[in-house]
């Protein structure tokens, strides 16, 4: 009993790890040696990849067009959502629950439905092919996803808090912004960690918005993986450098993951 | 929470809703408006009705995919779910090993879904990868690029790798939720492992169960980018599910009719299917 209580979690981590471990390895090998045949660890240890991608605009632009879209995504989603968890976590109001599952059908439908008609959308505002088509149109499913969040969040605090602070004067921007926002401040933090992935790991929609100018490192791997054959240590490297920024969020959240995930209902 | 009944709550919600709205009404009508239509290039359209989903719904290729979306989304759920209840079962319940533990679960959710793709082809490479190079060296026939049941195993392998932690997190927060004077008492009574589980542990990881599956379905039954990435549809169509099947016809091969046609009714289903979920969900509320 007590050995399955390490072993099982130990095993699963180690199938976790693998294939992290297999990319981290492929990126520090040659060319060369990765097609020269199989080997469990970089004999020609090398940081050419990485220097590649750290001095040539093409790879380190890609980095920079995806950190705008998905920051500018998790201001907007936040800033949007927070009146409407509030309103849908206090008040009843005409059609509220058939709003709200509206607004989770939008969570629900399939990104690939929405590719080619987003083309044309954004083409004809003029968006396409900047960080803020892509970053509105990821508002499609973490506006929803926000909402749900943040709701759960905030019908855990009591109701007698709002009462008492509109009978001691406050107004509602100022009991929202000097009261309220504080006590949800953990709720406030999961929830921008939420947008951050859910913008930063999609690739349908950011690849299909952009072309040139604002192409997310995403798109810039998969056409380094399709024209040039087989770069395979300079996409390995390029796939370490995309899971740094999250395993950095992910430390700061870890023991409010799950409580997200539930969608702040746990 | 009784809550107050506020028609001017209306305001708070509006911003929202006017952005989601332009984000979600204007391409839906977009795609409705192709799908009843016959299109010869140069702008003209002409109304066909029904056609296009006559057409989608009787041919064999959205029967092939949809059955191969079904097939996936099934065997996922059947796996991920049970392993990740496991897997939380036996999680440390405090101690300095927990976040250690959370930490390193969560990371896989964390890394861009193409990159997913990107990691197991090369984990997957029949001269090069480690599981690939491995399997073979054990004397296992491999080869993902060539066998439709390699590239089916190396599929489903990947989205457990993928997405089991969400189960394990979802599942461990109901576990850390249910009181030790439960345990206690269920010690007191002489209760066997397999009663706690049945009686105490499972009731209170309800919820969360149901939001793990509602959330696995919904995103399996989307899943485009690391099979794409992973294997490209095949060998032949063999891992072609919905979505690949749909960006194929709509950018692909522009057959805007069809495609359309068939996002309305992958929309449809997947709603439908949600809807049944989020009903269940919600009933347990109000009780």
């Amino acid at each position: 009993m007590r050995l399955t209580r390490w072993l099982v979690p130990t095993l699963y981590i180690v199938f976790l790890l693998l294939p992290i471990y297999w990319l981290v390895n492929m990126s520090f090998k040659t060319t060369n040696e990765i097609l020269g045949g199989f080997s469990p660890w970089p004999k020609n240890f090398t940081i050419d990849s990485y220097v590649e991608i750290l001095t040539n605009p093409v790879w380190y632009n890609g980095y920079i067009s995806s950190i705008s879209y998905v920051l500018i995504n998790t201001v907007i989603s936040v800033a949007f959502a927070l009146p409407a968890a509030y309103a849908f976590s206090r008040y009843r109001f005409l059609g509220d629950k058939h709003l709200f599952f509206w607004l989770l059908t939008n969570r629900m439908a399939p990104p690939a439905v929405f590719a080619l008609p987003f083309y044309q959308l954004y083409s004809a505002v003029g968006l396409f092919d900047t960080p803020w088509a892509v970053a509105l149109a990821h508002c499609l499913f973490n506006i929803p996803l926000a909402v749900w969040i943040l709701e759960g969040f905030m019908s855990g605090v009591p109701k007698e808090i709002d009462e008492t602070a509109y009978i001691d004067g406050y107004s509602f921007p100022r009991f929202f912004v000097r009261i309220f926002m504080p006590l949800i401040a953990s709720g406030i933090g999961v929830t921008a960690f939420f947008c951050f992935m859910f913008s930063w790991v999609e690739l349908l929609l950011a690849k299909t918005l952009t072309s040139v100018a604002a192409k997310p490192i995403a798109a810039v791997m998969t056409r380094t993986a399709s024209t040039s054959g087989y770069e395979l240590g300079l996409l390995a490297a390029a796939g370490v450098l995309t899971i740094i920024p999250g395993a950095i969020v992910i430390w700061f959240v870890r023991n409010f993951i799950a409580k997200g995930f539930a969608l702040g209902r746990v | 929470m009784t809550k107050t009944w506020n028609n001017r709550a209306w305001f708070l919600v509006l911003p929202v809703l006017l952005l989601v709205a332009f984000n979600a009404i204007i391409p839906l009508m977009t795609v409705v408006n192709y799908s009843v239509q016959e299109t010869f290039g140069n702008n003209l359209f002409f109304f066909e009705g029904v056609k296009w989903y006559e057409d989608v719904l009787t041919s064999d290729r959205f029967h092939a995919s949809l059955f191969r979306q079904f097939l996936f989304t099934g065997i996922i759920l059947l796996i991920e779910v049970p392993l990740g209840v496991a897997i939380a079962l036996t999680m440390p319940r405090s101690g300095p090993w927990v976040s250690v533990c959370l930490v390193l679960m969560a990371l896989p959710l964390l890394i861009p879904w193409n990159v997913v793709g990107a990691m197991w082809n090369i984990m997957a490479l029949p001269d090069i990868g480690l599981l690939g190079y491995g399997l073979n060296a054990l004397g296992i026939p491999y080869n993902f690029t060539r066998q439709p049941i390699s590239a089916w195993f190396t599929v489903v392998l990947m989205d457990v790798w993928h997405w089991t932690s969400l189960v394990v997190l979802l599942a461990y927060a109901g576990l850390r939720s249910i009181p030790e004077a439960y345990y206690q008492a269920a010690k007191i009574d002489g209760a066997s492992r397999w009663s706690v589980f049945r009686y105490i542990q499972l009731p209170k990881m309800n919820r969360v169960l149901t939001i793990a599956v509602l959330l696995r379905f919904m995103d399996s039954f989307m899943i485009y980018t690391e099979p794409f990435v992973l294997t490209g549809g095949g060998p032949g169509n063999a891992t072609t599910f919905l979505s690949i099947d749909l960006v194929k016809a709509a950018l692909g091969e522009f057959n805007l009719g069809i495609a359309a046609a068939m996002s309305i009714i992958y929309f449809l289903m997947t709603l439908l299917v949600s809807w049944i979920f989020y009903t269940l969900m919600t009933r347990g509320e109000d009780q």
